[in-house]
């Protein structure tokens, strides 16, 4: 019964006192990191541009001038790292049968009912939205940035179309904004979560209530000798 | 006291004292700028008038205005047009276009030349567009002008204007057009292509006397068969502060592409507009919601039985794990 898309290469059950279950590797986390951090100065060098009262954030980057120079250049190392990060979780982002179900009760996780939700595996459907979302608006926001990217793409689209890139492109990036909040917000509320991106392992209780599917499995694979191949 | 030259023709400096204007009270609109103190004054509009039947495509105009700006233009290829150099840059802020146009009523050519520059519009969309405060303001004479000081060289206001006519400098990142010589003006001096023109086919005064002029010479081209001849001052945008006359002024694309009825693009509007202000909105309420919710909500916290069924999982045999 197993079903070898819902873990990931290192996943697996660190067995000791107590036990903790190894969820991100090294690699991953670093990724994921770098990917965070250019998050962050894109978000706020283009919020600079984005409305006036904003505009003190440019001086965050040493002034206007620098802080439309890097913006663009932020991108294109968002958008490398994010691939990497994309290439790694796609197949435990697939969409899933228990995803329905956990979505129709989303109103029992906010009320603190967990124990009313479905087992998921790897990543949860909120965790699948962040991610399939921040990967389709990372390849609009590359495109229409490029578009408008007049340092070394000037006249590649004619104004017209660069008009609508900046539309798109400041939409968009006010959709990324939501999207990282949600993100960030549920790793928070959701207590136990930083350590699977920070330390890289989460405890046997986390990976029991939030990911038991996932957890089920690699116990499994573990019964199985499996798990470290 | 005068605020600009009177001699519609010749635009000669006034002789007598002149107080320098366009200072910080003389600014109607600023860029990025939501309230901005009230003009000290009224300044009368100038305009600069284009009379494009008088042009001899002599590029006296253009000459004066690089000397004028000091601008360095490069040198380019010749490629069998006389327009030169190929397009507007950050160091040519205006350019003359020559057209050849088959008349179909009278299946006569037609050399049209046009001055190309910054119309400086009442309503402009490249002030609209830039992101940094007071990069570019809009006097109450009607001169929109670029502060390089504040500029950052984004390019919105190239995507913003319906003209296409600023250019970011690729040396120093500043976005470049027509001051209409505000420098000059401020002092009571005409700008330097109108002073330069032979033909008198640029003159530079008020908006009202240049309306005026204009009425004489489009009755004296339609006197001559220019049934069509007019004013190009287009309503789209407010209005602007370089008018042209043209001999076919029912079609002014076929003046190298000048727009037939020129305005703020809706996009333009709609990115500036509803989408900071909606997008603003949604952002501080996403923020203030999961504030609210972190500090009034109880956080997800694993709990004992929790660990006890993940121990029992962890440690046994893989088939089950429920305590
Ligand atoms: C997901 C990450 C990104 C976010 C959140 C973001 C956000 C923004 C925002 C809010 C603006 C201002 C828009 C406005 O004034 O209305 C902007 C401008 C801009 N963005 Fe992005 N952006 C992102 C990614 C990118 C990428 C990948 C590129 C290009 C490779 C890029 C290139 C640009 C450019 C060229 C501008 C115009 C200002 C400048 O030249 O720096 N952006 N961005
Ligand atoms: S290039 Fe300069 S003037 Fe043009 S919109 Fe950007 S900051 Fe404003």
């Amino acid at each position: 019964m197993s079903q070898p898309t819902l873990v990931e290469p290192g996943d697996a059950i660190r067995p000791g006192e107590p036990p903790v279950v190894e969820r991100y590797r090294a690699g991953a986390r670093i990724n994921h990191w770098i990917t965070a951090l250019t998050m962050v100065l894109l978000i706020l060098s283009g919020l600079g541009l984005f409305h006036p009262a904003l505009f003190f954030l440019t001086s965050l980057f040493g002034g206007g001038q620098i802080a439309r120079t890097l913006h663009p250049l932020f991108g294109l190392v968002l958008a490398a790292s994010f691939l990497l990060l994309f290439l790694q979780f796609w197949r435990g982002n697939l969409w899933k049968p228990e995803d329905g179900a956990w979505v129709a009760h989303l109103g029992d996780l906010v009320a603190g009912h967990d124990e009313k939700m479905p087992e998921v595996g790897k990543y949860n459907a909120g965790q699948k939205f962040v991610f399939w979302s921040l990967a389709a608006l990372i390849v609009v926001m590359l495109t229409t940035g490029i578009m408008i990217w007049d340092q070394f793409f000037e006249g590649l689209t004619p104004i017209p179309a660069q008009r609508i890139a900046l539309i798109v492109h400041a939409v968009s990036a006010v959709f990324v904004i939501l999207v990282i909040i949600l993100h960030v917000y549920a790793a928070i509320w959701v207590r136990g979560s930083f350590d699977a991106m920070i330390k890289g392992h989460v405890t046997a209780g986390w990976a029991w209530r939030h990911h038991r599917k996932w957890f089920r499995q690699l116990a499994e694979r573990r019964a199985a000798g499996t798990d470290r191949l | 006291m005068l605020d600009s030259p009177r001699d519609p023709a010749v635009s000669n400096p006034p002789v007598q004292g002149f107080k320098e204007n366009l200072g910080k009270g003389d600014v109607v609109r600023r860029s990025a700028t939501a309230s901005l103190p009230p003009p000290t004054r009224k300044l009368d509009e100038v305009a600069k008038l284009i009379d494009v039947s008088k042009c001899i495509g002599c590029k006296a105009c253009q000459s004066a205005c690089v000397e004028w700006n000091d601008t360095q233009p490069d040198i380019e290829e010749n490629v069998g047009a006389y327009t030169n150099p190929h397009d507007l840059t950050p160091d040519m802020f205006t350019l003359m276009r020559f057209e050849e146009w088959e008349n179909p009523a009278t299946s006569d050519l037609e050399w049209l030349i046009r001055k190309d520059g910054c119309m400086h519009c009442e309503d402009p969309g490249c002030l609209k567009a830039c992101p940094s405060p007071g990069a570019i303001v809009q006097y109450s004479n009607g001169i929109v002008d670029i502060d390089h000081d504040a500029c950052i060289g984004c390019g919105y206001c190239v995507k913003g204007c319906p003209f296409d006519i600023p250019r970011v400098s690729k040396k120093d990142h500043k976005a470049y057009k027509c001051t209409l010589c505000s420098d000059r003006v401020a002092v009571g001096q005409g700008p330097a292509c109108a002073k330069a023109c032979p033909t008198q086919a640029i003159v530079f005064g008020t908006k009202t006397e240049m309306k005026a002029h204009a009425e004489e010479r489009i009755a004296d081209l339609k006197s001559r068969g220019y049934e069509n001849a007019g004013l190009y001052d287009p309503k789209g945008v407010g209005g602007t502060h370089v008018m042209y006359v043209l001999h076919h002024a029912d079609k002014p694309h076929i003046y190298s592409g000048l727009p037939d009825d020129p305005a703020i693009s809706p996009v333009v509007t709609a990115w500036k507009g509803v989408t900071k202000s909606a997008g603003l909105l949604a952002m501080g309420l996403a923020a203030a919601a999961t504030i609210a919710h972190g500090i009034f909500a109880k956080p997800d916290r694993v709990t004992a039985e929790d660990e006890d069924a993940g121990r029992a999982l962890a440690e046994g045999d893989g088939t089950g794990g429920r305590p």
